[in-house]
């Protein structure tokens, strides 16, 4: 989230799209309600069902899964074609006087540079003209052609109400009910906020989904100010800290990039991971990279990291560089190929379900079977632990051996887990793990110490790594928090700990295990145990708790924060201040840096991470394009969007192997559209949650949801069970009819959805299994995350079924 | 009288329950106060945090002889002021599961059972099947020659369960054996 859970009480008009947050995140919407019921904000729920979310908004708009861009293509369109957009913060804030590249064009759905053999993109025409002296031309009076904001208003000329109408299935009533209620916040006494979630990251065009609420927030003078923002509702119970750590293999600790095997030195690292920026106004926060890249290093390998031997840096493992669609991509999508190809030999799954969770399980279930090792830590059996005896498994034809370890539960342990407003709080360890269960902090620690010790004492391939790791006698949270912090390792503060990530070098006299965690831990406090609830005037009005844990980076409660005042420092909105330049500093939140306003001497650009610190409308960063565009889902029920001749995005990841079957656009067998979900009762596979007795009778079987018209034609009754089959497997469910769905008219055709939960497995028999056998690998090309939230299936009445029982078994095996 | 907060409030809830029902000449939430005050008396008061979704909600636990007795929302957290949704409300029953995994298991090689172990026997032999497996396999060099310091046969992946120490230091061991194919919940 750039902004916080509470500031969304500060919002005019929230706009829900792609979450379904008063299920999924249920305790955050009372600040959802409390802008509703104290400042009257519109609460606009687009999503393709009607669930409790849509119930709470003022509106609940329908749309075919897939096709958001068209959606909010649709919304920049109608911004920029009836001047809706906010002047001031435009012209100061975002790159809308840029000039493209005059090579730079966009054709029948490419862009400029595609590679169809590598469905990679050149990036070259996708730059800025510059300057002798390097800086961008800009042309302030929008005249230009080529300036951002007349590339912009020609690109999306084509997303018109009917066109997107047309293919979202939403009706031009409902878009323009949305398109005027959002865009009514492009004034600088209003505010509005976007929430989405898994329903937009979950999309082969799902990166490119987010960059337009990106481009929306900028052009509404929405982004860094309170009651705006673009803000994920992250899923997982501690996905921000850790993809903030890192469990990715395209990252380190803080988001730097992962080593590439074109970087075989730190000097060649750091040539291609740090931005230069010629504007004088921008910061450049990423040209520090360096100073955060040796801190790590001096963390991980303590005194034997040296300037010396560029301070270990040989010894990280460097991956392949990206030269493809699959070339150097190391994500769960081609790890799961690598092992059914015999290339993986073993490997650890610790605290997630994927024989249940990730797609096409059927292929990821027979994987398994074919590694020589797997190290699971759990704290319940689940589809994964027990692979070996499920469904079509002969345990005397698996050889996979499974050491599976007890973990404990978070109030057994201690430690810190980032919120998804960035907020890092402790939690505190209230008793003994149960029985011999331990922290997965723990089995790591014990596991690497007696690999440490074999390697000691017999040698073996390139010990360097592991025999000078700085490593652990045992877990001790408090004392990896102060790693994770940083501290000085030479001079006249050596042994202190670092205040903050200003104090970081490049010449290894600092280290730290993540520098946005710098400030967490300082000499005199665990920060992160916080607890007062003491706020200035002004930060009680718009709900910032300083005192409160602490929020990364540097207890910054708002990203972008300078974007909420004008060049002189004075907030857009007086009611709604979040920062204010007194004339000689800032108060209120922390500042994106000490700097002053733009407009004043030695004033910077509020977008502080970005190179030329300008809010990107345009911008080269993504892999598929340097603006939105629609494509459809990898699987549709359409031949043609009525947008390009590009039906698909040309980058997506697609898997293609005999395990990987995908449907035809429009294939008759499998004309209905499936979309995936949570479920409130319980949590994402549902491996804990379905050990619950309350939660699974509250919510007992795996069931699919479908519209009145639907079940006519198909001669299926509320309750019936049903086969629901894609091109890769078959699941069975239970009817659900109901009118929170409703078929979607596309392209003059009656087009039909269905949704269903995940959260059901064969572990607990009669209550269904792995919905995940429908679903496809296809992926975003930015970060591989699957399309789960669109292919295409179809659906019959069962004659008889036998992963459902009438009365579903309370205890599963290992019990 | 010095009251806890605690004490506190089951006095103020007394209170407004004297006066709903009052006329009735029932009183029913003293009663129930009265007991709830029994059940966490005595008990030390811990704060957690919720393991799911990422409103991060605190809870307090009730400990008492070594044991969680209770939990509640913690009406300290700013942000959920004390709610807990229906999964938070069932940690009391999560934590205290019998369900739950409490021994180390091993399954061997076409074995149709789960055996239980020491946990040195696991790490020792897991340990040993992590170095044959790298020492076998680490590749110093790729297709181009060019050094790469790597194992590619081997993977982790998860978890988003884990608090951010746990993950650091996770990270920084699986880095350190050449692992690559390295992956967890913010991609699915």
């Amino acid at each position: 989230m750039t902004n916080s859970w509470i500031d969304i009480k500060n919002t005019d008009c929230c706009l829900i799209i792609g979450s379904n947050a008063a299920e999924h995140h249920p305790i955050c919407f009372k600040w959802v309600m409390k802008a509703k019921e104290e400042r009257g904000a519109t609460i606009i729920h687009v999503d393709p069902k009607f669930s409790r979310t849509s119930a709470r908004s003022d509106f609940h708009v329908p749309l075919r899964s897939g096709t958001d861009i068209a959606f909010m293509g649709g919304m920049i369109h109608y911004i920029l074609s009836n001047n809706k957009y906010f002047h001031e913060y435009v012209n100061d804030y975002t790159n809308a006087s840029f000039i493209v590249n005059s090579r730079y064009s966009f054709n029948n759905g490419l862009f400029s540079g595609y590679n169809p053999r590598t469905k990679l993109y050149n990036k070259a025409d996708w730059q800025f003209e510059t300057d002798a002296n390097g800086r961008v031309k800009r042309d302030p009076t929008f005249r230009h052609p080529n300036c951002v904001i007349n590339v912009l208003k020609r690109h999306y000329s084509r997303y018109t109400l009917q066109k997107v109408s047309d293919i979202t299935g939403v009706t031009r009533e409902n878009l323009l009910k949305v398109y005027e209620a959002f865009s009514a916040t492009g004034r600088r006494d209003k505010a509005g906020t976007i929430l989405y979630a898994l329903g937009w990251t979950q999309h082969t065009v799902g990166v490119q989904n987010i960059r337009t609420s990106g481009i929306v927030q900028l052009l509404l003078g929405n982004a860094g100010v309170a009651g705006g923002g673009v803000n994920a509702l992250r899923g997982e119970p501690n996905v921000q800290g850790t993809t903030d750590h890192a469990i990715l293999y395209n990252v380190l600790p803080g988001y730097l990039p992962v080593p590439r095997a074109n970087m075989q030195t730190l000097e060649e690292y750091n040539k291609l991971s740090t931005p230069v920026s010629n504007e004088p106004e921008s910061v450049n926060w990423w040209q520090n990279r360096p100073k955060y890249t040796v801190s790590l290093l001096k963390a991980y390998f303590g005194n034997n990291a040296r300037s010396d031997n560029d301070f270990g840096y040989a010894w990280l493992p460097k991956a392949d560089p990206v030269k493809s669609e699959s070339e150097g991509d190391y994500s769960y999508m081609y790890l799961y190929e690598k092992i059914m190809r015999g290339e993986i030999k073993g490997g650890s799954i610790w605290a997630t379900n994927p024989a249940n969770t990730l797609p096409n399980t059927n292929k990821n279930r027979e994987a398994l079977s074919k590694l020589e090792f797997l190290y699971i830590s759990e704290i319940h059996h689940n589809e994964t632990t027990d692979f070996w005896h499920g469904p079509g498994m002969d345990p005397k034809k698996v050889k996979t051996e499974v050491f599976l370890f007890p973990s404990c539960h978070r109030a057994e342990k201690e430690g810190s887990i980032s919120s998804s407003g960035r907020h890092i709080l402790w939690h505190f360890k209230a008793v003994n793990p149960k029985g011999d269960s331990k922290p997965m902090g723990q089995i790591m620690i014990d596991i690497m110490k007696e690999v440490i010790r074999l390697y000691k004492k017999e040698g073996g391939a390139f010990p360097e790594p592991i025999v000078n790791l700085n490593w652990y006698r045992s877990y001790d949270a408090e004392l990896i928090a102060k790693r994770c912090n940083g501290w000085f390792t030479s001079g006249a503060k050596k042994g202190k700990q670092l205040n903050g990530f200003t104090e970081f070098a490049a010449d290894g006299s600092t280290a730290s295990l993540n520098w946005l965690y710098a400030g967490t831990f300082t000499d005199e406090e665990n920060r992160m145990k916080r607890m007062s609830l003491e706020q200035t005037p002004l930060q009680k009005a718009v709900g910032i708790y300083p005192k409160y844990a602490w929020v990364w980076p540097m207890n910054r409660w708002i990203l972008y924060n300078r974007a909420s005042v004008d060049k002189n420092g004075q907030p857009w909105d007086p009611s709604r201040t979040i920062i204010r330049w007194t004339g000689s500093e800032w108060e209120g939140d922390v500042p994106d840096g000490p700097a002053p306003p733009l407009g004043m001497q030695g004033g910077k650009n509020p977008f502080i991470m970005l190179k030329d610190g300008l809010g990107q409308l345009f911008g080269s960063g993504l892999v598929d394009g340097p603006l939105p565009e629609h494509y459809e889902p990898v699987e549709t029920p359409v031949r043609n969007h009525g947008f390009s001749g590009q039906l698909t995005n040309p980058c997506a990841k697609i898997l293609t192997g005999d395990t990987d079957k995908i449907a035809q656009p429009n294939d008759p067998r499998y004309p209905i559209v499936l979309t995936t979900y949570s479920l409130t009762e319980h949590w994402c596979g549902g491996s804990e949650t379905r050990n619950v007795p309350s939660l699974l009778e509250a919510e007992p079987q795996l069931y699919v949801e479908m519209s009145h018209e639907l079940a006519r034609e198909k001669g299926i009754a509320n309750g019936d069970a049903v086969i629901v089959e894609s091109i890769r497997g078959r699941v069975e469910a239970v009817a659900m009819v109901t009118v929170r769905i409703t078929p979607f008219k596309i392209q003059g055709k009656t087009v039909h959805l269905v949704g269903m939960p995940f959260a059901f497995g064969w572990t607990k028999p009669g209550i269904g299994d792995s919905t995940n056998r429908l679903t496809l690998w296809a992926g975003d090309p930015n970060t591989s995350i699957p399309e789960y939230k669109a292919c295409c299936v179809n659906i019959r009445k069962a004659d008889s079924v036998t992963e459902l029982s009438d009365t579903p078994v309370q205890e599963g095996p290992g019990h | 009288m010095k009251l806890t907060r605690r004490e506190l409030l089951a006095v103020a809830g007394a209170g407004a329950g004297a006066v709903a029902l009052g006329g009735l000449g029932i009183h029913h939430l003293i009663t129930e106060s009265y007991s709830k005050k029994l059940k966490i008396r005595g008990a030390k008061e811990v704060i957690s945090i919720c393991p799911f979704c990422s409103v991060s909600c605190h809870f307090i636990a009730h400990v008492k002889g070594g044991k969680v007795v209770s939990t509640e929302g913690d009406p300290g957290y700013p942000i959920s002021q004390g709610a807990l949704c229906a999964k938070g409300a069932t940690m009391l029953s999560m934590i205290n599961s019998d369900h739950r995994l409490v021994k180390p298991k091993y399954r061997a090689p076409f074995s149709d059972r789960w055996e239980e172990k020491s946990w040195s026997w696991m790490i020792e032999k897991l340990a040993r099947r992590i170095k044959d497996t790298r020492d076998k396999h680490f590749v110093t060099t790729n297709a181009e020659g060019k050094r790469v310091n790597r194992l590619d046969t081997l993977f982790h992946a998860g978890s988003s369960q884990m608090s951010n120490e746990e993950a650091s230091v996770v990270v920084q061991g699986m880095r350190a054996l050449g692992i690559v194919n390295i992956d967890h919940q913010a991609r699915i």
